[in-house]
């Protein structure tokens, strides 16, 4: 296969995806760092000037933005941490015989090919609604007040409808490790007086560190950017309490105008996005290597 | 110890798993049972017998042109997906089939382009955006698209490709195929499944894109990710028309998921999980 | 015609030199075996002839003409790969026929010779089949009816056998020499396995560590081999090295008694060993023994011998056949 030939006609083959990927991550980049520097706004654009290192300062004394950098750890911890464990469970239960496996697996996977929008606004009218959602009218069922959830627990709530959407991903992918594991080495366990408990932490758990690896690498990547389900629920508020950092660098950018203030954040996120790429890439590099 | 299934565990596990899976499914089955009620009905507490109208999804269509939107998703999110496989398919070729040192380091590298805060690129984008006039055009959020899911269908195919054995390409090549005879006769009938269950997969990514198809589209190119958007501050009353368009924008890309959710492990996991 | 020379054939894949430097003359018609342990390059030297590799330097020459540049397919070599890579999306019929239809023959002509092929190959019965709905041995069949068919002008196999279990290797070890016999079509047959070497070929090419060690007819490989590492390699049971005060008495470092060339007594004998473990495979019988002052001894006797574990054992190694070595292990002649 490794001819001289076959090896510049692979070359050849992989330069659009790379040239591709290289230009659309540099070129924009390259912008963002570029206008971070300048006081650019939209409102006033015949007005450009270089402002140094302002745009950052500006941003790093903002309280909000702490609050975003907090917000965004905690949606993507929260979600982590219920998607993965709620996962294991599910998928324990899911991996005993049961009547009518298949049709439990198509209702436990359907959240996942629901889109966000559509997912926040079902979330925040037909459950959660302090007047109209199903919350409610359990709670008035019990007589207690409904609780107005996302003007009490706006973050919550988020998190909650993102661990929604991600839990049946989480669930299938441990799932699908689980049934991988060996019935002889559960039998050999069981032989060698291993109870459940055991088995589960001697044999389970082991097994699907893979998966797990797997499920947080993909879920952070995507949680990182959680931006439509705040947009139609809480639009970040009540003030920035449910604000991440991606939804304030929109509010930065579309809402104030600020193209160096929103870019200075940006920039910000590269290097955020980056600190936690570089754990996860190599958990993950060492995974595939087999 | 005996290992024969009781009946009674089976029993307890199936009821232990459908109250889960009942619970998890249950806001989507209660928004197609919104939506099946009148507008009086679906604010009127909790009950899960509509009285079976249609009339949301007539007026969805009438009022607010569902259609439009819905065939914007279609062209963006398919568009989008065969672009992706035109450019990944040789690379994710080459890469499988003529490994070099590297290519592990580029298969990463492709991924941590994933990693890039979309936020942070907003600005730039947008403005291109602007100045070539492609905000709120359906080539524009093509384009975007295709560049987006790019790494993750180069992926996809990588995966599927690897385990095509390179035995039978050298075998076809000592049969005297030629390169195109190679694609034709051999690799493409051997490849078509993957190809096919990346085609499948990326669709539903590209469909459930929320954040660049809001942004970069205001009317006429909007899909119904920004379609469903736009409702997000209900003026007035309108549970079961809302429920009735949410309906219709999920419907499609639930029945591909359901279809698809074999290939879906292997495939959003990179092969890492079978 | 199939006549292959190899001219100072060198391959290196980044750092790691697998083939130093090859010569060697295949002759036309000839039933040729590389043999040598896993790794130690006879694929790549094959992969090269076949121009699946580039060579690092050398030249390649088939019927006297340079090929080194040429494309795998213009080199008129068929080749039989260890995991057969057959098509699977192809009936048997379409994967036989695949070269055939690649030197864009006419159909009616491909029909009779896939045909033809199937039946020299009892295959007429699975041509609708898919490879998938094959066993181990009817796939080795098929992917060898598909070299058949191009009549080529050499074959290559790869341990084209390594995937069958025992019985069928010794049936299809048969039928390939079979095959050979009837088309008389230079073979070059890649194998770790010396059982194949000896019985199949007409010249064995022992390599080691990308060097031939040496090339004969399995018997001059088995009379006089012109190493250790031959001696070692070639016969089964492997051959018996004494050193010290034995070797030494024979003016050798290291002197060499195939376990069949020891003759055995109950009673005296130059060697006296206990029997550790007895192998009966009922017309012969291997004893792995514990010899006095020696060390670990095997020989081979008459299945009606009658050792067992523990008895104590008397060997005459047989002059005429001891081999001896000298410090850099080659064979001391005469
Ligand atoms: N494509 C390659 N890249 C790097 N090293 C290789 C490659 N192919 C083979 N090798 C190395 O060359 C040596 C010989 O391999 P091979 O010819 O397959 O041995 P054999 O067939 O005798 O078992 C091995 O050490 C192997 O690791
Ligand atoms: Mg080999």
């Amino acid at each position: 296969m490794a001819t001289q030939n076959t090896k510049t006609l692979a070359r050849l083959m992989m330069a659009p995806s790379v040239l591709l990927l290289l230009v659309w991550m540099i070129v924009p980049l390259a912008m963002t760092l570029w206008f971070s520097f300048q006081n650019y706004n939209l409102l006033d654009p015949s007005n450009v000037s270089f402002t140094g290192l302002f745009n950052y300062q500006f941003f790093y004394t903002d309280r909000a933005f702490f609050q975003s950098i907090w917000n965004t750890l905690v949606i993507v911890g929260g979600v982590l941490l219920i998607t993965v464990i709620g996962g294991i469970a599910i998928a324990l239960l899911l991996d005993q015989p049961i009547f009518g496996q298949g049709i439990v697996r198509i209702l436990i996977i359907s959240p996942f090919f629901v889109m966000p929008p559509v997912a926040a606004l079902i979330w925040k009218n037909m459950i959660m609604h302090p007047g109209y959602g199903v919350l409610a009218d359990i709670n008035k069922f019990f007589g207690f007040q409904p609780v107005d959830w996302f003007a009490r627990y706006p973050l919550f709530s988020i998190v909650l409808i993102v661990a929604w959407q991600w839990l049946p991903f989480a669930t299938l992918i441990l799932l699908t490790a689980l049934q991988s594991l060996d019935g002889e080495q559960k039998e050999a366990a069981e032989m060698d007086g291993a109870n459940f408990f055991n088995r589960f932490i001697y044999l389970v758990l082991p097994h699907l560190a893979r998966a797990i690896t797997v499920v947080i690498l993909i879920q952070t990547i995507f949680l990182l950017g959680v931006y439509a389900e705040i947009l139609v629920t809480t639009n970040g508020g009540p003030g920035y309490a449910s604000t991440n950092l991606a939804f304030l660098i929109y509010r930065t950018a579309l809402l104030g105008y600020d193209v160096g203030g929103a870019s200075a954040g940006g920039i910000i996120a590269v290097v955020l996005a980056n600190i936690v790429a570089f754990f996860l890439m190599r958990a993950v590099g060492k995974n595939l290597d087999r | 110890m005996a290992r024969s299934v009781t009946t009674r565990h089976k029993v307890t596990a199936t009821i232990a798993a459908w109250i889960v899976a009942l619970i998890i499914f249950f806001p989507i089955l209660y928004t197609i049972i919104t939506s099946l009620k009148t507008e009086p009905e679906a604010i009127a507490g909790f009950s899960l017998i509509p009285s079976g109208t249609f009339e949301n999804y007539i007026t969805v269509q009438t009022q607010r042109d569902y259609f439009k939107p819905f065939m914007n998703s279609v062209v963006i999110s398919v568009g989008s997906t065969i672009l992706a496989l035109i450019i990944a398919i040789p690379s994710a070729w080459a890469m499988a089939f003529s490994p070099t040192r590297r290519t592990k380091d580029v298969l990463m590298w492709m991924l941590s382009t994933k990693m890039m805060p979309a936020v942070a690129v907003l600005v730039p984008i947008y403005l291109m955006f602007r100045d070539f006039g492609l905000l709120d055009s359906r080539i524009g959020l093509t384009v975007m698209l295709t560049l987006i899911n790019l790494p993750i269908v180069v992926w996809m195919l990588y995966t599927y490709f690897r385990e095509i054995p390179g035995e039978i390409l050298e075998a076809a090549r000592m049969d005297g195929a030629g390169l195109w005879q190679e694609i034709v006769y051999v690799l493409t009938p051997m490849a078509v499944p993957g190809i096919a269950s990346t085609l499948l997969l990326n669709i539903i990514l590209a469909w459930n894109e929320a954040f660049w198809t809001i942004r970069l589209s205001t009317t006429n190119a909007a899909p119904l990710t920004a379609f469903i958007a736009s409702f997000s501050s209900p003026q007035g009353l309108f549970w079961a028309k809302l429920s009735a368009a949410s309906t219709m924008a999920i419907a499609p890309i639930l029945i591909l998921g359901w279809f698809s959710q074999k290939q879906l492990v292997r495939g959003l996991t990179f092969g890492a999980v079978k | 015609m199939g006549s292959i020379t190899l001219n100072k054939v060198s391959k290196v894949f980044g750092e790691a030199k697998v083939i130093p430097s090859i010569d060697l003359e295949i002759n036309d018609g000839e039933f040729v075996v590389f043999v040598g342990p896993s790794g130690c390059g006879k694929s790549t030297l094959l992969r090269l002839i076949a121009g699946l590799e580039d060579v690092s330097g050398g030249k390649i020459m088939i019927d006297g003409k340079d090929v080194t540049q040429a494309a795998p397919a213009a080199r008129g070599l068929a080749m039989v790969f260890q995991s057969y890579a057959l098509y699977p999306h192809m009936s048997v019929r379409k994967n036989i026929a695949f070269p055939l239809k690649m030197a864009r023959m006419e159909q009616s002509a491909i029909d009779r010779k896939v045909e033809a092929a199937a039946k020299v190959l009892n295959l007429t019965d699975y041509l609708e089949r898919r490879p998938s709905q094959l066993s181990g041995g009817q796939r080795q069949r098929v992917a060898i009816g598909r070299a058949i068919v191009r009549e080529p002008s050499a074959f290559l196999f790869d341990e084209p056998l390594s995937n069958l279990d025992a019985a069928l290797r010794g049936t299809m070890r048969l039928e390939i020499s079979d095959l050979h016999n009837q088309l008389k079509t230079t073979m070059i047959y890649v194998t770790h396995d010396q059982v194949e070497a000896m019985t199949m070929a007409d010249k064995i090419v022992v390599l080691n560590r990308g060097n031939i060690e040496q090339v004969g007819s399995p018997l001059e490989l088995y009379r006089s081999p012109r190493n250790l590492f031959v001696a070692g390699f070639i016969g089964s049971p492997r051959m018996n090295f004494v050193d010290g005060a034995y070797a030494q008495s024979k003016n050798a470092k290291t002197a060499g008694i195939r376990p069949e060339h020891l003759g055995l007594s109950k009673d005296n004998g130059t060697w006296r060993g206990i029997v550790k473990v007895a192998e009966h495979l009922g017309a012969d019988t291997f004893l792995h023994l514990d010899v006095d002052g020696i060390g670990p001894i095997t020989a081979r006797c008459d299945g009606e011998f009658g050792a067992y574990h523990g008895d104590t054992v008397y060997m005459t190694p047989d002059e005429s056949k001891l081999h001896r070595f000298d410090e850099k292990g080659l064979a001391i002649k005469g």
